[in-house]
C-alpha cells in the first residue's frame, strides 16, 4: 500500500539492531525513514525535516523521553508512538500525558507496530474535520443530536457515561490514559479516582457491548488506559 | 481558683495514666480495716462471679488458713503452685512469680499485697510481684488491711502502739478499684471470740492491744476515710480526663525535708498525707554537710529517699554546708510553696553562731514560702541531728598536728616575750589559729583556739605559770581573744568549707562536662562505649559492664565485650531484668537487691539503649549524691547511645537506598540487553510477512520464530520478576481494576499456551472493581493458567472463579488433571520445583511467583486437590471496600 508522496517517519532509537530492523520494514511498506541516536538529535532532525510520524524510544540515554516530547510538542503536534518495555507501566502513562499518541510495547512484532502507525497517521489527518455521526459496527452514536443507537435500538446513557463515549470517539483508535480520562470527564479534582472510571467503563460496557465480558469497542490497555477501536 | 479550661499538664498526666492503664492490668484491691473482716472471702467470692462469665481466673497465692467456708470457694479454680524457696535451710513457699506470667491468665488473685518475700526472691514485696503482674497486662485481685497502707501505717500506729513493718505504698494503691469490705467492730469481736479470725503467731501477744473496741472503731474509720478519699481522687481523676468544669489542682508544691535522722520516715508519710489532701506535687530534699556520715546513717538515709520515692515524691540531693541555705535554694529553683520540716527538740548551744535555730532562720529567710514545722514522733529524738554538727569521724591526727603548732607558737612567743609584751603575743597566738583554720575542720580550729588560750594564759599573762589573772585587764584580754580566736576560727572554717562543698559540686559538674565532651568527640560507636566504660569506672570507683541488644528491638542484651566487670549469669539476668522492665535492679534498689552490682538500664525518651552495670569497689552505699552524678550519667549515656543508634540507622538507610538504586539499575540494564535481541527477533518474524507474500513453509517457520521468541520473552519476564522479589524491589502499585480485563491480558500474554484447554471463566455478575496490583494479578493469572495447561492432559477443563470476601478477594484456578503430586503441597510453591508429570518446557518458578505476588500484595498462595479430581490453586489479596461512586440518572 503505497501512498504517492511518501510518508516520512523519523526513528529516534539508540539500538543499532532495532533501528536497522524498523528502517527495514518500514521502508518495505513505502515510508521514507531517517534516524537519530539521541534525544537530542532527534529533536533537530524533527525541527529539520519535519516527519509526518516519530517513533520514540522513553529508554534513551541522554533526554528522557517525556524530556523530548515536551520540547517537540512546544512546536510541533506531529504523531508520536513510543517504543517501551514490558514492565514500564509508568513510563508509558507519563509518555502519554506528556503528549505521545500511542505506544508499543518491546518485544513487538513488526504488524502491530504497523498498525498503530497507520492508526495514528489517520488520527492526524482526520482531526481537522471532525464528523458528525460515528459508525463502528451495529453502533451509530450521533453527536450532534447526542442520540446512540445499537441494531437501530436507541440506548439510553447517563451523562457521564454519554461524555466517556464522546472522549473515545473524539480520540477513536488512540489510547486514552485513566488519568486523562478522569480529567476530562470527572474534572482535574478526581484523577486518582480510578474506581469511578472502572464502575463507569462496566456499565458502558454492558450497554455498548454485544459481549460485555469480552469487549470488542472500547479495550481496555492494562495498566495504561482505554483504547476505542476502529 | 477555678480555670475555664482544663490545665494541661494535668489533662497529659490522665491521658498518659489512661494509655498505660490500658496497656496495664486493673488491680483491685479489697480493703480491710484488719485481718478477720473477710476480704479473702469476698475476694473469692467476686472472682468466681468473673469465672462464670468466661474470664481465666487463677489463683496465684491465697492463705485460706484452714476456714471450711473459704476453702470451699476455692473448688473449681486454677491454682499456679508455689514454688519452694530454701532459706536458712528451711524450705518455704512462696507465690511463682515467673508461673503465672507463663501462665498469662486474664486475672490473678493475690492474697495478702503487704507480704516480705523470703529473701533471695526477685522482689522483697509481694506489691512488687503484683507491679510486675500488672505491666504484663494481667488483672490482679489483692487484699490489704487499712495498717498496710504508707501513708496510713503512722497513724495505725499511733492508735494501736503496734509499729507495721509491712507496707505498701499509696502509689500502688491510687490507681487501683477499692473494694472495702466492712464489718461492725462487734460482729468481728464476736468473729474473733469465735476463733473464726486467723492471727500470726506474732500478732497474737498484740491481740488484746489491737483489738480492742476502741481501736477497732478508729481502724474502721480510718478504713472508711481511706475509701472515700480513694473515691475523691478517682472523681477527679475523672473530671481531668474529660475536661469537666471543676475547681483545680491548688497549684501547691509541697518540699520535705529529709535526713538521716529516724524521725525523717514520720515526716516523710505526713507530707505524703498533706499532699494526698491537697492534690499537690512534692519534692523530697536532702542537703548534704561537709563531713561523711557512718554507714549506719548512710543507709537510713537511702531507706528515708527510697520511701519518699516510692510513695512519689521527686528527690532532689544537694550539696551546702549551710542546711537552711541549701533547703531555700532548692525550694525557689523547684518553685515550691510550703515546707515541711521537723519540729527540734531543744534549744543548741552552737544555734547563736549561726544566727538563730534552724527552724528560726529557715522562718526568717523563706519569704513567700509556708513552713509547716511538724512534730516528729519516735523514740529518739534528733540525738543524730546534734551529733551531726561535728564531723563524726574525729581525726586524731588533726588533734595533734594542732596541739604541735600551738606548742611551737608557744616556743617562739617565749622568744618573743623579750622583746615584746604579752598582749602582741596574743596576736601571733590568734595568727596561728586562723591559719591553722584554712587547713582543718572546725573541732581543731576550737581546740587550737581553747589550748593557745589556756597555754597564753599560763604561760605568759602574770603572774605567769598559772592559771590566774589578777587584772582586770587581763580578764578582758583574756575572754576577748578567747571569743575572737573561736569566732575568727569559725568563720575561717566555714569559708573553707563552703570552698569545699563549692569543689565538690565543680568536681561533679566536671566529671559530667568530661563524658559529655568525650562522648562527643568520639568519632564511632566502639570508641564510645570505651569512654563510657572507662569515665564511669573512674567516676564511681567501680567495675563497668554494658549490656548492649544485639539488633535494634531485641528483648535481651548481651555484654560488651571491651566491659572491665565480667557479668557472671546470674547478674546477667539482673541486668536482663533491668532492660525489659526499664527500671534499676540490683543492690540498692527494690528489685534483686541481693545482687552484687547495680544495674541501670539506658532509657532514652521511649527506648532502652542498653543496661550500665556496677561492681563498686567498696561495699558501702553510695551516697545520695554520688547517686544523682551517676543518674545524670546515665541519663547522658542512654542520649548519646540512642543519637549514636539513630545515626546508625540513617547510614544503613542510605546504604540500603544506594544498594536498591544500583539493584535497580543492573536488572533495567539487564532486562534492556535481554529485550533488545528478542524484539528485533519478533520485528524479523514480523517482517518477513511484511516484505511479502509467503509461502506455507515460510509462513509456519515465521510463526514458530514468532512463539519461540514469545516463550523466550515470558521466560526473561519471569526470571527478572524472580529476581525483583528476591532483591525486594518489588512495590504494589495499588489501583482499582477490573478482573475481567485482568483475565483478558493473562489470555493474551499466555497465546497459543491455553490452546487445546477449555477455559471456564466464572466471574459474578456486577463485580465492582478490586484494588489490587494489575501486573502483579495478571501475573499471578498467567503462570496459574500456564500452570494448569502444562500439567493437564489436553481437552480438560481449566475453571478460573473469582469470590469477593469481607476485606479480601479469592481467585481460584481449579483443573480436571491428574491432582496434585502426593506431599507437602506447600512444597509446590518453593522455587524449581517441577511436578512429576509436567510437560516439557516449565521452569518450575512459575508457582514461586504466584506466591511471591501474592505475598508482596499482603496475600497468601495455597494448593489444594479437589474432591472430583484435579487440584485447586487459592490466591487470596486483602481488598477494601469500593468508596461511593456518585450516582446519576440516565
Amino acid at each position: 500500500m503505497t501512498v504517492p508522496p511518501k510518508l516520512f517517519v523519523l526513528i529516534v532509537d539508540d539500538e543499532p539492531q532495532i533501528r536497522r530492523l524498523l528502517t527495514i520494514t518500514l521502508e518495505a511498506n513505502g515510508y521514507r525513514v531517517l534516524s537519530a541516536l539521541t534525544g537530542r538529535e532527534g529533536l533537530i532532525l524533527a525541527a529539520q525535516h519535519r516527519p509526518d510520524l516519530v517513533i520514540l524510544d522513553i529508554g534513551l540515554p541522554d533526554l528522557s523521553g517525556q524530556e523530548v516530547l515536551r520540547q517537540l510538542r512546544e512546536w510541533s503536534q506531529t504523531p508520536v508512538i513510543v517504543l517501551s518495555v514490558l514492565d514500564d507501566e509508568k513510563g508509558k502513562v507519563a509518555a502519554l500525558d506528556a503528549g505521545a499518541d500511542d505506544y508499543v510495547t518491546k518485544p513487538f512484532n513488526s504488524d502491530e507496530l504497523l498498525a498503530r502507525l497507520r492508526a495514528a497517521l489517520r488520527h492526524s489527518a482526520k482531526d481537522k474535520v471532525d464528523e458528525p455521526v460515528f459508525h463502528a459496527g451495529d453502533l451509530v452514536v450521533d453527536l450532534v443530536n447526542r442520540n446512540v443507537t445499537r441494531k437501530g435500538q436507541v440506548i439510553k446513557l447517563t451523562v457521564t457515561e454519554y461524555a466517556l463515549l464522546r472522549l473515545f470517539i473524539q480520540h477513536a483508535g488512540k489510547v486514552l490514559t485513566h488519568r486523562h480520562i478522569l480529567q476530562t470527564v470527572w474534572g482535574a479534582n478526581h484523577e486518582e479516582h480510578t474506581h469511578y472510571l472502572r464502575v463507569y467503563m462496566t456499565r458502558l460496557r454492558e450497554k455498548l457491548e454485544a459481549d460485555p465480558a469480552n469487549p470488542k469497542l472500547i479495550i481496555t490497555e492494562s495498566g495504561i488506559g482505554y483504547r476505542l477501536t476502529v | 481558683m477555678t480555670e475555664e479550661r482544663p490545665n494541661p499538664d494535668a489533662l497529659l498526666a490522665a491521658i498518659q495514666s489512661e494509655a498505660a492503664r490500658e496497656k496495664r492490668g486493673q488491680l483491685k484491691v479489697f480493703l480491710g480495716m484488719c485481718p478477720g473482716v473477710g476480704k479473702t472471702y469476698a475476694m473469692l467470692e467476686a472472682a468466681r462471679g468473673l469465672q462464670r462469665e468466661g474470664l481465666d481466673v487463677v489463683i496465684g497465692i491465697v492463705e485460706t488458713h484452714g476456714r471450711a467456708e473459704t476453702q470451699a470457694l476455692l473448688d473449681g479454680l486454677v491454682i499456679v503452685p508455689r514454688k519452694e524457696v530454701e532459706y536458712h535451710g528451711v524450705t518455704l513457699s512462696e507465690m511463682d512469680l515467673d508461673g503465672i506470667l507463663a501462665r498469662r491468665p486474664q486475672l490473678v488473685l493475690v492474697d495478702e499485697f503487704a507480704h516480705t518475700n523470703v529473701s533471695g526472691s526477685r522482689h522483697p514485696k509481694r506489691w512488687q510481684d503484683v507491679n510486675e503482674l500488672l505491666d504484663a497486662g494481667i488483672d490482679v485481685f489483692t487484699t490489704l488491711n487499712i495498717q498496710h497502707i504508707e501513708s496510713r501505717a503512722e497513724a495505725v500506729r499511733q492508735i494501736t502502739g503496734v509499729t507495721v513493718h509491712e507496707t505498701v505504698p499509696d502509689t500502688m494503691t491510687a490507681d487501683a478499684e477499692l473494694e472495702l469490705v466492712d464489718l461492725p467492730p462487734d460482729e468481728l469481736r464476736a468473729r474473733l471470740i469465735a476463733g473464726k479470725v486467723y492471727l500470726p503467731d506474732r500478732a497474737v501477744t498484740a491481740q488484746d492491744r489491737f483489738f480492742r473496741p476502741g481501736n477497732l472503731v478508729t481502724l474502721r474509720e480510718l478504713a472508711l476515710r481511706f475509701a472515700a478519699e480513694h473515691v475523691g481522687h478517682t472523681v477527679l481523676a475523672y473530671h481531668q480526663a474529660h475536661g469537666v468544669t471543676e475547681p483545680w489542682k491548688s497549684g501547691h508544691r509541697l518540699m520535705v525535708a529529709i535526713s538521716s535522722s529516724p524521725t525523717s520516715a514520720a515526716l516523710v508519710r505526713w507530707t505524703r498525707r498533706l499532699v494526698g489532701e491537697l492534690h499537690a506535687t512534692w519534692v523530697a530534699v536532702y542537703v548534704e554537710t561537709p563531713g561523711s556520715l557512718p554507714p549506719e546513717d548512710q543507709t537510713r538515709l537511702a531507706k528515708h529517699l527510697a520511701l519518699a520515692r516510692e510513695l512519689g515524691a521527686e528527690i532532689v540531693s544537694t550539696t551546702d554546708d549551710d542546711v537552711v541555705r541549701g533547703l531555700l535554694r532548692i525550694a525557689r529553683e523547684q518553685n515550691v510553696t510550703q515546707i515541711v520540716v521537723g519540729k527540734p527538740a531543744g534549744w543548741r548551744s552552737l544555734d547563736l553562731l549561726r544566727g538563730g535555730s534552724m527552724l528560726n532562720r529557715l522562718i526568717r529567710d523563706s519569704g513567700q514560702i509556708d513552713i509547716h514545722a511538724v512534730r516528729a514522733d519516735g523514740d529518739k529524738v534528733f540525738i543524730h541531728q546534734s551529733s551531726r554538727v561535728l564531723p563524726l569521724k574525729v581525726d586524731w591526727q588533726a588533734y595533734v598536728w594542732v596541739a604541735g603548732v600551738v606548742a611551737g607558737v608557744t616556743g617562739f612567743n617565749a622568744v618573743l616575750n623579750r622583746f615584746a609584751g604579752v598582749y602582741a603575743l596574743a596576736l601571733t597566738y590568734l595568727l596561728a589559729v586562723v591559719t591553722l583554720a584554712l587547713f582543718t575542720g572546725r573541732g581543731p580550729v576550737y581546740f587550737a583556739a581553747t589550748f593557745s588560750a589556756l597555754l597564753w594564759n599560763y604561760f605568759f599573762l602574770p603572774p605567769r605559770f598559772t592559771f590566774y589573772i589578777t587584772s582586770v585587764q587581763d580578764g578582758m584580754m583574756f575572754g576577748m581573744y578567747f571569743v575572737v580566736a573561736i569566732v575568727l576560727g569559725q568563720l575561717t572554717a566555714r569559708v573553707r568549707a563552703q570552698q569545699m562543698a563549692e569543689r565538690l559540686r565543680e568536681q561533679r559538674a566536671t566529671a559530667l562536662y568530661l563524658l559529655t565532651r568525650q562522648l562527643a568527640e568520639s568519632p564511632d560507636l566502639a570508641q564510645l562505649l570505651a569512654v563510657v566504660i572507662r569515665q564511669v569506672g573512674e567516676a564511681f570507683h567501680a567495675h563497668v559492664a554494658l549490656s548492649l541488644p544485639e539488633e535494634s528491638g531485641s528483648a535481651t542484651p548481651t555484654p560488651y565485650f571491651a566491659s572491665t566487670w565480667l557479668l557472671p549469669d546470674k547478674e546477667q539476668a539482673v541486668a536482663v531484668w533491668a532492660f525489659q522492665h526499664r527500671r534499676p535492679a540490683g543492690r540498692d534498689t527494690d528489685t534483686l537487691a541481693s545482687s552484687e552490682g547495680l544495674h541501670l538500664p539506658l532509657v532514652a525518651g521511649e527506648r532502652v539503649t542498653g543496661v550500665l552495670s556496677l561492681l563498686f569497689h567498696d561495699s558501702s552505699t553510695l551516697p545520695p549524691a554520688q547517686r544523682d552524678l551517676l543518674d545524670a550519667f546515665v541519663r547522658q549515656i542512654a542520649l548519646v547511645l540512642d543519637r549514636q543508634r539513630l545515626r546508625d540507622e540513617e547510614h544503613e538507610a542510605k546504604l540500603v537506598a544506594e544498594s536498591e538504586r544500583f539493584g535497580k539499575t543492573l536488572l533495567n540494564s539487564v532486562s534492556h540487553e535481554l529485550r533488545t535481541p528478542l524484539a528485533a527477533i519478533c520485528t524479523v518474524a514480523g517482517g518477513l510477512r511484511a516484505t511479502g507474500p509467503l509461502n506455507p513453509a515460510q509462513e509456519s517457520l515465521a510463526g514458530e520464530l514468532t512463539e519461540a521468541a514469545g516463550r523466550l520473552n515470558r521466560l526473561v519476564q519471569n526470571l527478572l520478576d524472580l529476581s525483583r522479589l528476591d532483591a525486594g524491589h518489588l512495590r504494589p502499585n495499588f489501583d482499582w481494576h477490573d478482573l475481567h480485563d485482568l483475565l483478558d491480558d493473562a489470555r493474551k500474554t499466555l497465546g497459543h499456551a491455553l490452546d487445546g484447554h477449555l477455559l471456564k471463566i466464572n466471574l459474578p455478575p456486577h463485580l465492582p472493581p478490586v484494588k489490587l496490583d494489575g501486573t502483579l494479578t495478571e501475573q499471578i493469572f498467567v503462570n496459574l493458567l500456564g500452570n494448569a495447561a502444562m500439567h493437564t492432559p489436553p481437552g480438560t477443563t481449566i475453571e478460573v472463579r473469582v469470590a469477593p470476601g469481607s476485606g479480601q478477594i479469592v481467585l481460584e484456578v481449579a483443573d480436571n488433571g491428574p491432582g496434585l503430586p502426593p506431599g507437602d503441597a506447600a512444597r509446590l510453591f518453593n522455587r524449581f520445583q517441577r511436578g512429576p508429570n509436567a510437560a516439557a518446557g516449565g521452569t518450575g518458578i512459575g508457582l514461586s511467583l504466584v506466591k511471591g505476588f501474592a505475598e508482596a500484595q499482603g496475600g497468601t498462595a495455597t494448593a489444594a486437590n479437589r474432591p472430583g479430581g484435579g487440584a485447586v490453586f487459592t490466591v487470596k489479596l486483602p481488598s477494601a471496600a469500593m468508596p461511593p461512586v456518585p450516582e446519576e440518572k440516565e
